[in-house]
């Protein structure tokens, strides 16, 4: 072999050129930032942005406070300082603010994750926990729970089970056909959430228009006013298991990015991996169903956003999702109670800044997609 | 291939030991039958045959992607369907025809994914696995590529870091899917000799390709296989003749021995379908 090699077929490639380069590439990349210290950089920025806007939030309204007075009031809670605000103003962060901003932290973090999740393990920039009708389906089980009348933690339950299998009769469909392109995840997930879609409109005119329709109407509008501190503890809990869940395998699901059999020669266990992400991204989808209705968008752009921040690695891809998500909500439940006098639905602004957002970015990358 | 190459080779340690395997897709009938085969350390075998052979099949089985109906597959004296995704991806390693992601990785990203069977499920790679792939890409030559998208890449660079990713895994063996049928001439000469090369430090190598020639330049050991079944196994010389290459594609092909340029008497095989206005279609 060696032999043959000193003859004909050795090729010398001129010094630092590439054998490989068909044709050679010229420019060289320059040397740049580290891909993990510049995502350590832009996590740094999000969470200071993230700290300053949630202070901005609870000074906005119609009692307007300053940041000191917000801060020395949540500090209150911890430690003794002497009261120099009156009672109004500790009602007022503590118990009219700080529930909806939770909410709004705990729901866009929750979706913008699950979104990024489905997107990354289905190799599919299109679906989002509306598009695969997850949230449809979640919305049903809320729905159908309120016209039964059932209890809170009996909703989040039956929001979770519908949810869930919504996702599971996405994914079949894809199955039935023999395809899992993006094209037909989406229209999976487009018939099962028409279907939902349909189911839930059911349950809206078998509703009592007195009691159980307002109710109902409420989840499909999507608004954070009903959030209270203790009914957000569960939600923030079951949210934060999730991401944990979803952290522990975001190298894993990284590798499943790249395709289902070349993962599994690099030793992936994809059974593992799918449900981990079918089960936290459902869960949490139908958790915050639960909590705020039906709000979206906000888990099909946002991944995008944080992706062109910090590439498509699932670890760094997950963090910045959920602190943008939450930002992004918050930004948008800010201005849905302060705008007008009355709230805005929040789901009909996401949809408002999202949809265009979204035009946007399949001009930009549209038709690698496709 | 010199005589001294295949004698050294025949002492080779068994990597990879097939067993009377057989393989079906339902009742389509039979894919594989009876296929047993061994790949020795140090060794590249090229498995060659028409479309339909059996030849992706022979591998996905052998790299646990499918379940074969009988039979026994040992890599390293190991029974694979004993294995975890994990333990095998440990022994063997993947290069695929090409590779596909709607997401914008690198080629570094891309890279450093064959650490995983090695990193712990609940964590990422280290820095030390993303310097460790780093020095694979510039080991070869495409170290300045590291961070550029992988999807933009040339058909070649990016088969080279699929092969970078293989060989950061560390298996012992390496399984290539037709490497070149993407890949330009000149490409596809260089990426032969660097898997060519490999096979110096142990390992085992085993591709299917659709150019026959291949056996003749860069192979150890040839196999022919067709309708799912081995009908040849042996050195290139032997193997790879005019007759059997004839029969196996149905289109005459002719190998024949050439001087090398500036060789001093030294020869090489090659092969060429000859063409039909030599052979008229009557005859």
């Amino acid at each position: 072999m060696s032999d043959v090699h000193s003859g004909v077929r050795k090729y010398d490639p001129p010094e630092g050129e590439s054998t490989f380069s068909d044709p050679p590439h010229a420019d060289r990349t320059p040397p740049r930032l580290n891909a993990q210290n510049s995502s350590r950089l832009w996590i740094g920025i999000l969470v200071l942005c993230l700290l300053a806007l949630t202070l901005l939030s609870f000074g906005l309204g119609g009692y307007p406070l300053g940041p000191v007075t917000v801060i020395r009031v949540l500090a209150s809670r911890f430690v003794t300082i002497p009261v120099t605000w009156p009672q109004t103003a500790a009602t007022v962060i503590l118990d009219v603010r700080l529930p909806r901003i939770l909410a709004a932290l705990v729901v866009g973090a929750a979706l913008s994750s699950s979104g990024a999740a489905y997107q990354t393990m289905m190799r599919n920039p299109l679906v989002s926990p509306e598009i695969l009708g997850v949230a449809a389906g979640a919305g049903f089980g809320a729905s159908l729970g309120i016209l039964l009348g059932f209890s809170a933690s009996v909703l989040q339950v039956m929001a979770f089970a519908f949810g869930l299998l919504a996702a599971v009769a996405s994914l079949a469909i894809g199955r039935v056909v023999g395809s899992v392109s993006p094209i037909v995840l989406v229209l999976g997930g487009v018939v099962v959430g028409a279907m939902f879609g349909a189911l839930i409109s059911a349950t809206q005119y078998f509703a009592n228009p007195d009691t159980t329709l307002p109710e109902i109407t409420f989840w499909l509008f999507g608004s954070l006013g009903r959030a209270t501190n203790g009914g957000l503890v569960a939600p923030a809990v079951i949210v934060g298991v999730c991401l944990a869940a979803l952290y522990a395998v975001r190298w894993q699901l990284t590798v499943l990015a790249t395709g289902e059999d070349e993962a599994r020669t690099l030793g992936i266990d994809r059974r593992v991996v799918r449900t981990v992400v079918i089960g936290a991204s459902t869960l949490m989808t139908a958790t915050v169903v639960s909590v705020a209705g039906i709000v979206g968008w906000v888990g099909l752009v946002v991944p995008h956003l944080a992706r062109s921040f910090v590439g498509p690695s699932f670890g760094r891809l997950l963090t910045v999702s959920a602190l943008i998500g939450a930002g992004f909500l918050l930004a948008v439940d800010d201005v849905a109670r302060s705008a007008t006098t009355q709230d805005l639905p929040l789901g009909i602004l996401t949809a408002l800044i999202g949809a265009p957002f979204f035009v946007a970015l399949l001009v930009r990358a549209g038709r690698q997609w496709l | 291939m010199n005589e001294a190459r295949q004698a050294g080779r025949r002492d080779g340690r068994i990597s990879v030991e097939i067993d009377r395997l057989s393989f079906s897709y339902g009742r389509d009938g039979h894919r594989l039958v009876d296929v047993s085969l061994a790949v020795r350390e140090g060794e590249v075998c090229a498995l060659l045959g028409p479309n339909g052979a059996g030849k992706t099949t022979l591998l996905r089985c052998l790299l646990g992607l499918l379940t074969p109906a009988g039979g026994d597959i040992r890599v390293l004296g190991t029974d694979v369907s004993r294995l975890s995704a994990r333990q095998l991806a440990r022994l063997v390693a993947y290069v695929p025809q090409s590779a596909t992601t709607p997401f914008p990785f690198t080629a570094l990203d891309m890279a450093v994914m064959g650490r995983t069977p090695h990193i712990s499920v609940t964590s990422a790679p280290s820095a030390a696995d993303r310097r460790a792939a780093l020095a694979q890409l510039e080991h070869l030559g495409i170290g300045h590529l590291a961070h550029r998208a992988f999807s933009l890449l040339s058909g070649g660079e990016r088969q080279l870091t699929l092969l970078a990713r293989a060989l950061v895994q560390e298996a012992p063996v390496l399984i290539l899917d037709e490497p070149t049928s993407a890949l330009d001439y000149g490409n596809e000469v260089r990426f032969l000799d660097v898997v060519a090369e490999l096979v110096r430090t142990g390992r085992a190598v085993l591709m299917t390709t659709h150019q026959p020639s291949h056996a003749l330049t860069h192979a150890d050991r040839a196999i022919l296989m067709r309708g799912g079944a081995i009908v040849a196994d042996g050195s290139p010389e032997d193997v790879v003749t005019s007759d059997r290459l004839s029969d196996l594609y149905g289109v005459p092909i002719h190998v024949a021995q050439v001087p090398l340029p500036g060789g001093h008497g030294r020869t090489q095989r090659t092969c060429f379908p000859v063409p039909s206005r030599a052979e008229p279609r009557s005859a």
